[in-house]
């Protein structure tokens, strides 16, 4: 990490002078969010692994019928927006415990993989499960935040990019390597979930040895605004609000605004998180989850079942091949621009959908465009709403935004379930694609200030 | 610290981390090695010829340990304590009847293992092969062979996803034509057309005129045994809280679990037999909950698994509610009787 950024950086800082959007462009990501970006690949290997083989697990190692199993998720939906919005808070408290909170929410998630050796019954894993995404819940905002805390306002999109690009790579490794151990073993799912704790631990100290803590004190950390390059990357610096701190350009507010619950509540009076967050709710309305673009891939296009379970692979490789170009061009062209031609692309992707033309390389254009919306929306909208939020409240403002776009997607799954049974499945995208394109006409006329130069 | 003081720490950690994996994955594949070895006080289990017309036999998946782990073996019906003989094919899940045998199959690949269903001759020679896109569950022909069926999980996608749903597939043994899945069948539930996109159909059971069969389907959080006719291509729901529903010999009553109120969440079935004529239910004398599709040894006993020391043991308990539960074999699953 480090010797690729102090590379990058030198001619960076050079051109830079002269050119400062090729400048921009071509300087190093700062040494904190590769930090995170790592322990985001590290925990989703390791919770992948266990995702991957969690129905073998339960099927043919404990002899449990996973139907209905399902209805625990919605239930717990809620309860997930509810700790984000906590794990948010928290990390604000204390002028900025990012990185502690983050880290238990780790923690706990790494916790979870040796109970599951433990948890032989429903109501067993069902808690530890919960438990896990208690954990995933308390880490999102924090760790978004410290991501926005290290990176400079004009580089932001391509940080989130970066970091999201490496979260995905893990994601993907992850069945591998537990589709690896299983393979190696005979019922190894013990193995699996003791190599999945020993990832989980990795990543934690991963996270506390060189992402630096201190949240606002974090600065950029070696970015190309004048930061010193030759610092040794993660270490904490010590600086508080020079300068270069990141959001104050940005954020119209002052900076130092006391983190206090109250102080959260008033973020949503700021009109741009405002806009940012009813943006982000009313297309999240709109947006209808992963499981059923791919029921509809292989009912409406004849995608054979063997392919089914590949299909998520499809979409996550297009996200990680997309999300830095797209953060970086979101860095020039305009975050919310890239934001709302993202929802464009999820538009068309349900427009292919609804054809009645069958060519072979209609599914891979869906898989694409459904991934290039995750490159460009999931990522893309953090870097938005820092732009929109004083680093003292930072991590609650994401997880506003976040817990808004959640619980939106959450109405529209419950939505679209009911439309497709009263309607049936064509009608039901025909909704959406309709409800997406009113929302994303009205997200355009919403859009909040821009801080990039184009 | 310094940038060297982490580094050496993440080494470390590294090092004792990838120890404790190694250990773990070392541990779980010397297993291999133990159930290799036949148990003592198993089962004697001997490699001969195993036909699906053999007279009086019972043909089921062999889960003792030993040389002939999982590959289906047969036995005296009237003797199921008797030695066995072991055929050589591997099945997770097995049926047959008329000659015709359904197995399906774990294939190991480099990476995961994927699953496909066999159609088996009477001698157990394949005769056609069909992908299963998720993990088997259920395995059924019909009484004239004519037509196989068979259930498949799939699993979600979701992080720490847990929802599932279930692909049932039925095979026309004579054509190899094949229906990948039932939901593309029309639905009637309380007399009207039924849309769903959360539909799961799994337990196909077959009537003998090559047309009816039964299943259950699944929506919104209820489950119904439906009729389904392999003609008109529509599935009709009759009853609610059944599955895996396995019809009588004669065709008049449905053997199928049951969710029973009060019952733990995670064993909340109970064995009952419907009767499809008068539609009443009869609670059988096995108490424990049963996670299986059961299977009709004659019009007045049905047989099922339940977890076991190796696996799963074999039970059989009269199919009208009275007599007491009886084990039959032990480290055995999937059975079927053939000739």
């Amino acid at each position: 990490m480090y010797v690729a950024d102090s590379r990058a950086t030198a001619p960076a800082s050079a051109e830079g002078v002269v050119r400062p959007t090729a400048g921009r462009r071509r300087a190093a990501v700062a040494p904190t969010v590769l930090a995170l970006g790592t322990v985001s690949l590290v925990t989703d290997v390791s919770s992948e692994m266990v995702t991957a083989v969690l129905p073998l697990y339960l099927v043919t190692g404990l002899g449990l019928s996973p139907l209905g199993f399902g209805l625990l998720d919605g239930v717990y939906n809620g309860f997930s927006a509810l700790v984000r919005l906590v794990g948010g808070h928290l990390a604000d408290r204390g002028g900025g415990r990012h990185k502690w909170v983050a880290g238990f929410g780790y923690a706990v998630s790494a916790v979870c993989k040796p109970l599951l050796l433990l948890a032989h019954s429903l109501t067993a894993i069902g808690l530890v499960l919960a438990a896990d995404r208690t954990g995933k819940g308390l880490r999102t905002a924090p760790r978004d935040a410290l991501i926005s805390l290290a990176s400079t306002p004009e580089s932001r999109g391509r940080a989130f990019g970066v970091h999201r690009a490496m979260d995905t790579a893990g994601a993907l490794l992850g069945p591998l390597a537990a589709f690896l151990i299983l393979r190696a073993t005979v019922d190894g799912y013990d193995a699996v979930f003791t190599v999945s704790f020993c990832v989980a631990v990795l990543g934690v100290l991963v996270l506390v040895l060189f992402v630096p803590g201190g949240g606002r004190s974090g600065g950029p950390g070696g970015g190309p605004d004048g930061g010193p390059h030759g610092r040794p990357h993660g270490e904490p610096d010590g600086r508080s609000g020079t300068g270069d701190s990141p959001a104050a350009p940005a954020s119209p507010a002052s900076p130092a605004e006391r983190p206090t619950l109250r102080a959260a509540v008033r973020l949503l009076r700021r009109r741009d998180l405002r806009r940012v967050t009813v943006c982000a709710l009313l297309l999240g309305l709109a947006t209808v989850s992963d499981s059923f673009v791919y029921l509809l891939l292989q009912r409406r296009l004849g995608v054979p079942d063997r392919w089914f379970a590949l299909l998520p692979l499809g979409t996550a490789g297009a996200f990680l091949l997309l999300a830095v170009p797209l953060g970086r061009l979101a860095d020039r062209v305009g975050r919310w621009t890239v934001f709302l031609a993202g929802h464009g692309g999820l538009l068309l992707a349900y427009g292919l959908l609804l054809t009645s033309w069958h060519g072979t390389a209609l599914p891979y254009a869906v898989l694409v465009l459904h991934g290039g919306f995750y490159a460009a929306t999931d990522g893309v909208l953090m870097a938005v709403a820092s732009d929109g939020v004083p680093e003292s409240l930072r991590s609650s403002g994401l997880a506003v935004v976040q817990t808004g776009q959640a619980l939106a997607r959450f109405a529209c799954s419950l939505l679209f379930g009911a439309a497709w049974t009263v309607w049936g499945d064509r009608a039901a995208l025909s909704g959406a694609a309709v409800a997406l394109a009113l929302c994303a006409a009205f997200s355009l006329t919403l859009r909040p200030k821009e801080t990039v130069t184009a | 610290m310094t940038v060297r003081t982490r580094i050496l720490v993440l080494v470390s950690a590294v090092a004792v981390l990838a120890a404790v994996g190694l250990a773990s994955v070392l541990h779980a594949s010397a297993r291999a090695e133990r159930r290799d070895h036949t148990q003592a006080g198993g089962p004697r289990v001997t490699p001969g010829t195993v036909t699906l017309t053999g007279h009086g036999r019972m043909v089921f998946r062999n889960m003792a340990w030993g040389p002939h782990r999982d590959e289906l073996t047969s036995v005296p019906a009237a003797d199921p304590s008797a030695a066995r003989t072991a055929s050589g094919v591997k099945c997770l899940r097995f049926y047959a009847a008329s000659g015709t045998g359904v197995c399906l199959q774990a294939v190991h690949g480099p990476v995961s293992d994927t699953y496909r269903a066999l159609i088996l001759d009477a001698r157990l020679r394949e005769r056609a092969r069909y992908d299963v896109p998720g993990i088997p569950s259920r395995a059924r022909v019909s009484p004239t062979g004519h037509y196989a069926a068979w259930t498949a999980f799939v699993g979600g996608d979701s992080y720490a996803g847990t929802n599932f749903s279930t692909r049932a597939a039925i095979a026309d043994t004579r054509t190899g034509r094949l229906i990948p899945t039932l939901e593309s069948f029309r639905i009637v539930k309380d007399g009207h057309p039924y849309r769903a996109a959360d539909a799961n159909f799994w337990g196909v059971t077959f009537a003998a005129d090559d047309r009816t069969f039964y299943a259950t389907l699944a929506t919104g959080g209820s489950t119904y045994l439906v009729r389904g006719d392999l003609r008109t291509r529509t599935v009709t729901a009759l009853h609610t809280n059944v599955e895996c529903p396995s019809l009588s010999p004669d065709g008049t009553r449905v053997a199928y679990k049951k969710r029973v109120k009060g019952a733990p969440k995670d064993a909340p079935w109970r064995l009952y037999v419907l009767n499809l004529r008068t539609m009443r239910e009869t609670p059988l004398a096995e108490t424990r909950s049963v996670d299986d599709q059961a299977v009709w040894r004659d019009d007045r006993t049905v047989v099922y698994a339940l977890p076991g020391d190796y696996g799963a043991d074999l039970y059989e308990v009269p199919a009208d509610g009275s007599g007491a539960v009886r084990r039959i074999s032990a480290a055995a699953v999937s059975p079927a009787y053939v000739g």
